[in-house]
């Protein structure tokens, strides 16, 4: 039964909100259906994921808790399945969290419903795509969560929102068309005896794509996802958009929305094509070896705070996709990690900004100065935000970082190793320009009078961001529960790619 | 001569049924009841389309033939017909406010009476099986259009539009009859079954020739690229509702009609000459429809040259040469009869309000008129192809169907066809840019819609939220697609 699958509800509940905004009538019933149906969101997830970790450990044979299939189109072989293991889940949490900190976020956004609307129909996109195991509904689901973009930035955003909006929508889109042909691809040549599917794990199992076809599906399909994970040099919407879109917005899309490419990338392209993620794996380790470095020094020179955590998103989505590439247990494992940190860390950031901007009404970070004294809550949460992103231990960008160089110096070859060498030199940049921004930002003097008079953080601020600092604490205190929940997943028997490296 | 072969021909009665019904109201019926011509004939039309549902559910499957088979009816063209009316009906819908309207006072029959004839044309290309019966329906099909397109008397562009579409029309048809000329003289027979066999060995420059003439006579209809001159202007001249019949069904009508000749007659030679000239003009007929359409301001302009790029895609269907493309064209055609209808729809009712068809006018509408912005930026999401509403799976299961073949010139031709959806997906948001986040106050003052327009909407947004999800119709036509005898 469908009902009786658990993760059903992902869809449910979100499309649930929707008919309930319909019939809202004023901003309290509102902020009622979305806060309510985040917390729902937030208990599903949790409860799903002790349950998990009560389960027997996945295996090859099984790789997917609550597997569940319904026939949608029979003649064409195109279902809803639905299925997780343990990345899935902790996708889901990090989604579900980082909808919840959204809702208190946008608190006060004017046009409330449509607002809603439209962020929850992104969001049930999201949740959509990480139960999928069925191309074309995960497809389906990957474009839904898209399209609200563009109303999202263009009606709500800041600056030259319909530029961005447009471009991102655009840009992200076209990614979606390469994948759609590489995705039919893959279905055509999904079996040998003519009984095609778009099961995920089916096509993995029959292992029937030839080695040509890898060729040229493999470069269709990481292209397609790698778009959204900002790989370089199809990153360039990601700075406009970031830039432009609303706190929330920004938020949900750093946060959740470039993990979609970095999750298609590895559940897609490398599990279904090892062959081709092999022989042409390197071409985009060169691309997104480039992504890292370009992203950390185009942060650098940024004065608009947005701007600054968009190419910074650049240079750590871009550190994912690197790992991802590595095809070892660490390296993939740590880029897990790394989309986790990152989802969390991001959305603390664009949160913080979101607020600040709201009262200075400047982004600029050469108009202000000394936030320390005037807003100590949000400065604070700055600077713990700035710390794990340049990886202090203890907080969740060092772990990440840690287990994905550790995990990609482990090749042996002279190119895999330059590539990692250089990718480390990110870090030492992130640390110079988050300690540019915090000097500049918190500390030294009050640079504008008129800030004196602004106020520090509101209560529904304040659980913002204090839910994300606390789960951004939690993976860098706790960081063997999460390893420990995304490894089975990474084991030569799934993954047929790592036997090139064993 | 055995009258019993009629009955094949349930459909074309039927029709023929309404349409004197029509006739003899229009022409018996007192001066002061004629206000109730439109409500009349849309109810004939939608019992007309519900018995051909019923009909087909009650088993009328099987392959019928009349007329020593110059006549021809199977599951799948049941089917089309189906589809047209409820397009047709739909549209009916739509114009009842326009067609009693002061000016139509007195044309108002001529217009039912005259969509009724194209209908009946296009029935009849789609099931001949013999040339000559096929140039009866084209020229039924394509004559009475250009009175309609001219209804609209006291506008000029109306009067200018009809002398285009019929200047056209009439060499297109020339063209085509050049071509059949060329086909008899090589195999003798107007027969599409003589000609399939005689063919068979044949591969002369000549037939080429008549290829190439045929085609440009049904591509004059769907508007292909080079011969979709006259698009442009006859649907901005047109009255709306003509122009939203012509787009949709007359398209729908010509594509399959296309996709049957192309089986049927002219099958033995698909993949040698065939093939590339239908690369070819995809090709064009998408990229050029979306270059223009970028930059149309006058909003019945700008859905001209989105159907012209539209026909390229469901020209993928035909192309695609097999029972899954067919249910994929099918569906295209269904999907795009309600999304394009839900775009006319709007247009008409803001232009029966206050004549604005200008995309400026359009800037800040949901501030004044959300939910008529909120059914027009359904019908563009759909047009695009987003999800989850119709139009994304009509575009995803045409190119799967396109894509069953596996040649690698189909990846490059489904290639450029994605790449064009980007642009299209452009000029699409470009509506819903000014509509929802142009700042300008809006120029089109609230207003409420009449019944029948707000009808005609509700069915068109239903049909785009619901037709892809419920995933019943389209497994209907894949039934269909799957036992279908056209591709023998």
């Amino acid at each position: 039964m469908l009902f009786s699958n658990p993760l059903i509800y992902f869809v449910v509940i979100p499309l649930l909100m929707l008919a309930g905004l319909s019939l809202c009538k004023n901003i309290k019933q509102i902020r009622a259906v979305a806060v309510i149906g985040s917390i729902g969101l937030l208990a599903l997830s949790t409860v799903l994921l002790v349950k998990y970790l009560a389960m027997p450990p996945i295996n090859g044979d099984h790789q997917m808790a609550w597997e569940g299939s319904w026939q949608w189109f029979p003649q064409l072989n195109i279902c809803l399945s639905v299925g997780v293991d343990g990345i899935s889940l902790a996708m889901l949490l990090l989604s579900s969290i980082i909808v919840f900190a959204g809702s208190f976020a946008s608190w006060t956004i004017n046009q409330p419903k449509e607002f809603f609307l439209w962020l929850i129909l992104l969001s049930t996109g999201v949740f959509g795509f990480f139960i999928s195991t069925d191309l074309f509904t995960m497809f389906m689901f990957y474009e839904v969560a898209l399209i609200p973009m563009y109303l999202l930035i263009g009606v709500w955003g800041s600056g030259r929102k319909e530029y961005s909006a447009m471009k991102l929508t655009l840009m992200l889109m076209g990614g979606s068309a390469f994948l759609m042909l590489g995705l039919i691809g893959i279905y055509y040549n999904s079996s040998v005896d003519g009984q095609h599917t778009w099961n995920l794990l089916e096509i993995a199992r029959n292992h029937a794509i030839t080695p040509e076809w890898q060729r040229l599906l493999f470069p269709l399909t990481f292209v397609g996802f790698g778009v959204l994970g900002a790989m370089f040099p199809f990153h360039t919407w990601s700075p406009d958009g970031h830039a432009s879109a609303p706190t929330a917005v920004s938020m949900l899309h750093a946060g959740v929305l470039m993990k979609l490419g970095g999750y298609g990338c590895f559940r897609v392209a490398i599990y279904l094509m090892p062959e081709a993620a092999h022989e042409l794996g390197w071409i985009f380790l060169v691309l997104t070896g480039i992504s890292v470095v370009y992203g950390a020094f185009s942060a650098c020179v940024q004065t608009d705070l947005k701007y600054i955590n968009a190419y910074s998103s650049v240079s750590h989505c871009g550190l994912v996709l690197f790992a991802i590439l590595m095809y070892n247990q660490t390296a993939m494992t740590g880029a897990i990690m790394q989309m986790l940190s990152h989802g969390l860390m991001t959305a603390l950031f664009f949160a913080l900004i979101g607020m600040i901007y709201g009262r200075t009404h400047t982004r600029d970070i050469r108009e202000m100065g000394g936030m320390m004294q005037i807003m100590p809550y949000l400065s604070v949460c700055y600077v713990i935000a700035g710390m794990a992103s340049l990886g202090l231990p203890g907080l969740s960008g060092f772990v990440a970082e840690m287990t994905i160089f550790v995990g990609s110096f482990a090749h042996t070859d002279t190119f895999h190793r330059v590539f990692v060498i250089i990718a480390c030199c990110s870090i030492v940049i992130t640390a110079v320009y988050i300690l540019r921004v915090v000097g500049k930002l918190l500390f030294g003097p009050v640079h504008n009078e008129h800030h004196r008079q602004l106020t520090d953080a509101t209560w529904w601020e304040r659980l913002s961001t204090a839910t994300l600092i606390i789960c951004v604490a939690a993976i860098g205190c706790f960081p063997n529960f999460f390893a420990n929940l995304i490894k089975p997943t990474f084991v030569e028997e799934i993954f047929k790619v790592f036997q090139y490296n064993s | 001569m055995d009258y019993s072969q009629f009955l094949a021909m349930k459909q074309e009665i039927a029709l023929l049924v309404v349409f004197l019904l029509v006739f003899l109201y229009d022409t018996f019926m007192p001066q002061r009841s004629g206000k109730g011509l439109p409500v009349f004939a849309t109810v004939l039309m939608l019992i007309a389309t519900i018995g051909g549902f019923c009909s087909c559910c009650l088993g009328g499957t099987c392959s019928l033939s009349a007329f020593s088979g110059m006549y021809e009816t199977s599951a799948a063209i049941v089917a089309i017909k189906n589809i047209l009316n409820i397009g047709v009906v739909i549209v009916l819908i739509q114009s009842i406010r326009w067609a009693n309207g002061p000016d139509m006072a007195v044309r108002r029959g001529e217009f039912y009476e005259l969509l009724l004839v194209t209908l009946f044309g296009m029935y009849l290309m789609i099931s001949a099986r013999h040339f000559l019966l096929f140039v009866i329906g084209l020229e039924s099909a394509s004559l009475p259009l250009a009175a309609m397109v001219a209804l609209d008397k006291k506008r000029y562009e109306s009067s200018e539009a009809a002398i285009k579409y019929m200047l056209t029309a009439v060499f297109s048809s020339a063209i085509f009859m050049m071509g059949l000329s060329f086909v008899y003289a090589l195999c003798g027979s107007l027969y599409f079954e003589t000609i399939y066999i005689n063919l068979a060995a044949q591969m002369s420059p000549l037939l080429i020739l008549a290829m190439a003439f045929v085609l440009a006579g049904v591509g004059f209809k769907l508007s292909l690229v080079p011969f979709h001159l006259w698009t442009a202007d006859v649907y901005q001249g047109a009255p709306t509702s003509v122009t939203s019949y012509l787009s949709v069904i007359s398209k729908g009508a010509a594509a399959f009609a296309l996709l049957v000749i192309l089986a049927q007659a002219f099958g033995t030679v698909y993949s040698q000459v065939w093939s590339w000239m239908l690369y070819a003009l995809i090709i064009l007929t998408i990229t050029v429809g979306n270059l223009f359409a970028m930059r149309q301001r006058n909003m019945k302009r700008f859905l001209a040259f989105s159907s012209v790029s539209q026909a390229g895609y469901i020209m993928l269907g035909v192309i695609g040469f097999n029972g899954t493309a067919m249910a994929a064209l099918m569906f295209y055609i269904l999907v795009y009869i309600f999304s394009n209808l839900g775009a006319f729809g709007v247009i008409q009712a803001i232009e029966n309000n206050c004549g604005k068809v200008s995309m400026d006018d359009y800037k800040g509408l949901y501030k004044t008129n959300p939910r008529l912005s909120f059914a027009m930026m359904l019908a563009m999401f759909s047009l695009a192809g987003i999800p989850p509403f119709a139009g994304f799976f009509s575009k995803f299961f045409i190119f799967t169907g396109a894509l069953a073949q596996g040649s690698t010139a189909m990846y490059v031709l489904v290639l450029i066809a994605l790449i064009n959806t980007i642009i299209s997906l452009y000029y699409y948001l470009l509506v819903v840019k000014a509509m929802f986040i142009s700042p300008d106050e809006s120029v089109i003052p609230t207003f409420r819609s009449s019944c029948s327009e707000r009808l005609g909407m509700w069915i068109a947004v239903a049909g785009i939220i619901f037709l892809g999800i419920v995933s019943c119709v389209y497994n209907w036509l894949l039934g269909i697609g799957a036992h279908t005898a056209i591709f023998q």
